[in-house]
């Protein structure tokens, strides 16, 4: 098993016909995804690496059966391609798309969670499941199977630490990357919870960082329900107050949501948190 | 993006919320002439982007126009928090019957704007907050239908307004939501709001902070940026769409992600060294995108070592290899360099840079190694200086 997705799941590209979208869909494609089709509004009937792309997300699952979408359109779309996706049905959303404006993703995650739908991002790299899918930007050949499931905020630091882990032979069941803005339609505790209730996970690598506070929650939820071994990072210890750190999210804001509060509980729950980024790999290694 | 106390008022005033009259002086005799308009007695406001003006003397009190200069030269020499003082705010004083604080703001954890006020405002009102929270009174606002009279008429209730005034306050705060929506700000403050002698509300401090990410679509409040405490640097760090914030130490940081950066200042301050800057070229970044965040971290004096650390996925090694050896030949540097390259071509990237015949460089397989041979470079540096 894995968490939010598998081999047999259906993927739509929303944006399959633009620079970004065309790429990643060969690069999920070369790693055996089961992309189903495509979409770009006025582009139906072309195909894309040998997938039809349809006019709108409707057609597309009526002709297909998909049942997850992952989004590669301009923050000045996306927001409707995540409607769209939503409208039409699908239950799980993976939006890449960095840049879209904070009031509209309060406005999209309101509505998804009415009717039923996750969101994962903005923002973020999406979902690999190692041996079985890739649906999102998360470059496959570092990967590993194995039993560490993993979590992110950030995109290249995930990598780095993955890659690590698949050099000392430590593989990972799945990895999730959960994005740097403020507003996540998916959060670390609905991770962990997932994990927690995963066959193939006995570890979990949670990588955090400065600003807002679900690092925090993460903390809360493993003290008082988790069973499984976490160890974590914390990005942004050295960061300066009330200065944005790249990501839209990593800002420490009237004294709220620095690292050294969220290492503190995560300390407090039992959480080994790594120093620096490269002390994942031997936390783990000791703890065998 | 934050905007100045004098923009945020007009900003709120064109949707309705009113503020006192108040004029912009660049030089001591503006100020006279304004505070003369308005009868002398005014308030002098230093227009600068940080907190806690009132303690630091950025705001003075005058009675006549002569005093009012007098603290406008003044207040133009001095900064605040290292940030010089280019021009005041010269504001109708207003006589106060009470002082609330009232504000809008993103609540992350719930993903939705919240409602906050206190029933009172002022300089104080952070410290006040934190030692009795059950004075903050808040409001969480539904994102698609907005906020509601009724949530507004509850928070006059608590607030233990006048009656006769609630009304009166749900237009205001519907006017401060309407400026919060259609402004795309991440932040609406008042502090503190006024209710003058004669039942009026007038917000006397007002503090936006627009959404960077919603930029693109208020070309008006873009063209609102103050660029007068930025160097070119970092005006052409903005250009190039680089994430570059400047620090206090001298080990220069070229990295790929937002997380990866400030992991890679987390490692350097973790083994004992200062990292000079936070640098983030993004995904995917091509040579000649590396090649200005290079000549942007070379131009600062104080870096003695660049340290690049690189995670190639979308990023490819070869052209963060190709930018940097363009910049380095460009400007000459005789910058240590210190790289660790994984990932995407990484093994075609340090090929490129062992020849390019560059001063002194390193290529290290881990960052742990790579900074602690930068955090030796700059020892070095230091000795010999």
């Amino acid at each position: 098993m894995s968490i939010l997705v598998h081999k047999l799941t259906r993927v739509l590209v929303q944006g399959i016909t633009g620079r970004e979208g065309r790429f990643h869909t060969g690069q999920m494609l070369e790693y055996n995804t089961n992309i189903v089709a495509g979409v770009t509004p006025g582009r139906g009937g072309e195909w894309v690496h040998g997938k039809p792309v349809f006019d709108n997300v409707e057609s597309a699952i009526e002709a297909t059966g998909a049942d997850v979408s992952v989004i590669f359109v301009p923050p000045s779309y996306a927001v409707d391609a995540i409607y769209e996706a939503a409208d039409a049905g699908i239950k799980l959303i993976i939006c890449i798309t960095e840049g879209i404006p904070v009031f509209e993703m309060m406005q999209v995650r309101y509505y998804l969670k009415q009717i039923g739908s996750r969101l994962i991002g903005s923002n973020c790299p999406g979902i690999l499941v190692p041996g079985q899918c890739s649906i999102g930007i998360i470059p496959w050949q570092i990967v590993q199977k194995g039993k560490i499931g993993v979590v992110s905020k950030s995109g290249a630091l995930c990598y780095d630490v993955v890659n690590a882990l698949s050099a000392h032979g430590l593989g990972q069941s799945t990895i999730v990357g959960i994005g740097g803005d403020p507003i996540l339609g998916t959060n670390f505790v609905d991770v962990l919870e997932m994990f927690e209730n995963d066959a193939d996970t006995d570890h979990v690598v949670l990588l955090g960082e400065i600003g807002g506070s679900e690092e925090i929650e993460a903390a809360a939820y493993i003290k008082h329900y988790m069973t499984k071994p976490v160890t974590a990072f914390i990005a942004g210890k050295s960061a300066p107050q009330g200065t944005r750190m790249g990501h839209a999210g990593a800002i420490i804001e009237g004294g709220r949501g620095t690292a050294q509060e969220k290492i503190e509980a995560l300390s407090d729950a039992g959480v080994r948190v790594a120093d620096h980024y490269e002390q994942i790999v031997d936390i783990i290694r000791e703890s065998k | 993006m934050r905007l100045h106390e004098y923009q945020s008022k007009q900003r709120l005033a064109e949707f309705g919320v009113p503020v006192p009259h108040g004029e912009i002086a660049h030089t001591p005799k503006e100020a006279f002439y304004i505070a003369n308009r308005q009868g002398g007695h005014v308030f002098i406001k230093a227009q600068v982007l940080a907190g806690e003006r009132a303690r630091s003397e950025g705001i003075k009190q005058a009675h006549t126009p002569e005093e009012a200069e007098y603290y406008t030269s003044v207040m133009l020499k001095n900064n605040i928090q290292g940030l010089p003082i280019h021009k005041v705010l010269v504001e109708t004083t207003v006589n106060i019957a009470e002082e609330l604080y009232i504000a809008i703001v993103n609540d992350r954890s719930s993903g939705q704007p919240v409602l906050v006020a206190t029933a009172t405002g002022g300089m104080h009102v952070e410290e006040s907050a934190f030692a009795d929270p059950d004075q903050v009174i808040k409001a969480y606002i539904n994102p698609i239908i907005g906020l509601r009279s009724y949530q507004v008429m509850r928070i006059a209730s608590e607030l233990n307004l006048p009656r006769d005034l609630w009304r009166k306050f749900d237009t205001l705060v519907q006017a401060i939501y309407r400026c919060y929506v259609q402004s795309d700000a991440t932040l609406v403050e008042i502090n503190p709001l006024a209710i003058t002698k004669t039942q009026q509300f007038m917000a006397l401090d007002a503090k936006l902070i627009i959404d960077d990410n919603a930029l693109f679509r208020h070309a008006d409040l873009a063209a609102m940026r103050d660029t007068s405490t930025e160097d070119e640097t970092m005006i052409r760090a903005r250009n190039a769409k680089l994430s570059y914030i400047r620090l206090d130490g001298n080990i220069g940081c070229l990295v790929n992600g937002a997380g990866l950066a400030m992991a890679t200042m987390d490692a350097i301050h973790f083994y004992g060294g200062k990292p000079a800057n936070f640098l983030d070229i993004g995904g995917g970044a091509i040579a000649e995108k590396i090649q200005t965040a290079t000549e942007i971290i070379l131009s600062e004096p104080s870096v003695a070592v660049l340290l690049v650390n690189i995670f190639g996925g979308m990023t490819r090694c070869d052209e963060v290899a190709q930018g940097i050896i363009t910049a380095y030949r460009n400007l000459k540097s005789a910058v240590p360099l210190i790289v660790r390259l994984q990932g995407t071509k990484s093994n075609e990237a340090c090929e490129m840079l062992n020849q390019a015949n560059l001063l002194r460089i390193c290529t290290m397989n881990t960052l742990s190694q790579a900074v602690i041979q930068a955090i030796h470079e700059v020892q070095n540096v230091d000795f010999s200086s």
